[in-house]
């Protein structure tokens, strides 16, 4: 917006899509996403900050407002997890689960933020591309599902034995005949395939498409004060239902995460 | 929508928050919670008890006062009947009473007659002896016809 050019929809929305990048090292891997990371690490820091804010001072006795709402999180998380999954849910998966949904709930909701202001606000920061939302990073979504995907193999070992897990690797799901280790390794890999696959691109998908049309609702401010006004009753429609796509994203995330790695727990 | 070296630091930070939520926040928080239900689980569970006490406690006394009941009754109907026991043994006593004096008096009456007939019986002796000495004057002597007067008192 403040490249001095003319500002055209293609410059307006690939300003908008542009990371902050810095280089590492030579190739394009070696490049850092600036703006997802400190978006990410401070939403996180700010999220479960105060969430041991909330704990450090938490009494068995009535809890005050802020420690029941967190509570309020927390049982709904952990009453999420009661139903799918059947262990020592305390030990790793209830709080693992909560770092998920608390965690993505916050970059996702950062997409409600107004596009156009925050880039002014960045702007003066000095900030001429600044993504708000981490989450419309594939980097950020591949990063989470791809965790979640080195815990389940991890819980697979762990509970199963790697004899255990490669017994089930090549024996399930369609029986223990040699003829069908081949079809059974196949399917297997398929599914370790797809789910992070799954995983990362829903909520990726999600997410991205509610900032392009962010995007394009705010480009009607281009067409005169009528179209203003029009894109603006379009824009906070819109944000309202992104409010709905915010929590459900982040709870879909969630879940399959906990369906993950109670499927790693447990043997076929 | 190029993966660089972004993922990893995300990973990274991914790893870092969800250790810090498994050693520090959710413990703590878990721990309250489970206090809070176990008090609470406590107090109803005296409410209960509390409860099931009173029950009991009216219970009791329910029987208490239909124990108390039955025995006033009880004690009523001892009192009644030992009062019309003690009439009865008045009224028996009494006619008693009443019939020694009767035999008595009945006894007195026929011992006063027998003396008076005893007297009377003298009196006419007495009377006859006196009209027979009359009669014969001198020639009658008392001590000398004492046998005559005897005989005849006794065949009066």
């Amino acid at each position: 917006m403040a490249s001095g050019t003319e500002l055209t929809p293609t410059s307006y929305m690939s300003h908008h899509l542009t990371n902050l990048t810095s280089s590492l090292g030579d190739g394009a891997f070696w490049t850092l996403h600036v703006d997802t990371l400190v978006m990410s690490i401070l939403l996180g820091i700010m999220s479960f900050g105060f969430l041991w804010w909330v704990v450090r001072g938490a009494t068995s006795g009535v809890p005050g407002k802020r420690q029941a709402f967190v509570e309020l999180a927390v049982e709904f998380i952990d009453e999420q997890v009661k139903s799918t999954f059947h262990g020592d849910r305390h030990a790793f998966v209830a709080p693992a689960a909560l770092t998920v949904f608390v965690w993505v709930l916050m970059m996702n909701t950062m997409d409600l933020l107004p596009i156009d202001i925050m880039a002014k606000v960045y702007e003066m920061l000095g900030l001429h591309n600044w993504r708000s939302v981490p989450t419309t990073d594939i980097n950020t979504t591949f990063a989470l599902a791809l965790s979640v995907w080195l815990l389940m193999i991890f819980f697979n070992v762990k509970v199963k034995g790697l004899g255990g897990w490669t017994h089930e690797l090549v024996c399930t799901p369609f029986g223990k005949n040699p003829l069908l280790w081949p079809v059974n390794i196949l399917f297997n890999l398929v599914e370790y395939v797809s789910k992070p696959l799954s995983h990362s691109l829903r909520l990726y998908g999600n997410i991205y498409a509610g900032e392009i049309i962010f995007l394009l609702i705010g480009m009607w401010a281009a067409t005169g004060l009528a179209g203003t006004i029009f894109g603006t009753l379009l824009g906070a429609g819109w944000a309202i239902f992104h409010i709905l796509i915010v929590t459900l994203q982040a709870f879909i995330f969630m879940m399959l995460t906990v369906v993950y790695l109670s499927m790693a727990h447990e043997s076929h | 929508m190029n993966i660089n070296f972004t993922l990893f630091s995300q990973a990274m930070a991914f790893a870092v928050f969800i250790w810090f939520t498994v050693k520090f926040v959710w413990p703590p928080l878990l721990r309250a919670i489970e206090t809070r239900q176990k008090t609470i689980a406590d107090g109803l569970a005296a409410g209960e008890r509390g409860k099931h006490d009173l029950e009991l406690a009216s219970h009791r006394s329910a029987d208490l006062v239909r124990d108390a009941k039955q025995r006033a009754a009880d004690i009523i109907t001892q009192a009644e009947k030992r009062a019309a026991e003690i009439v009865e043994e008045a009224k028996s006593s009494a006619k008693d009473e009443g019939d020694r004096i009767l035999v008595g008096a009945k006894a007195e009456v026929e011992q006063e007659v027998f003396r008076a007939r005893e007297s009377l019986r003298q009196q006419v002796a007495e009377l006859a002896v006196a009209g027979a000495s009359k009669i014969l004057r001198r020639e009658v002597d008392a001590n000398a016809h004492a046998d005559l007067l005897t005989s005849i008192k006794a065949e009066l």
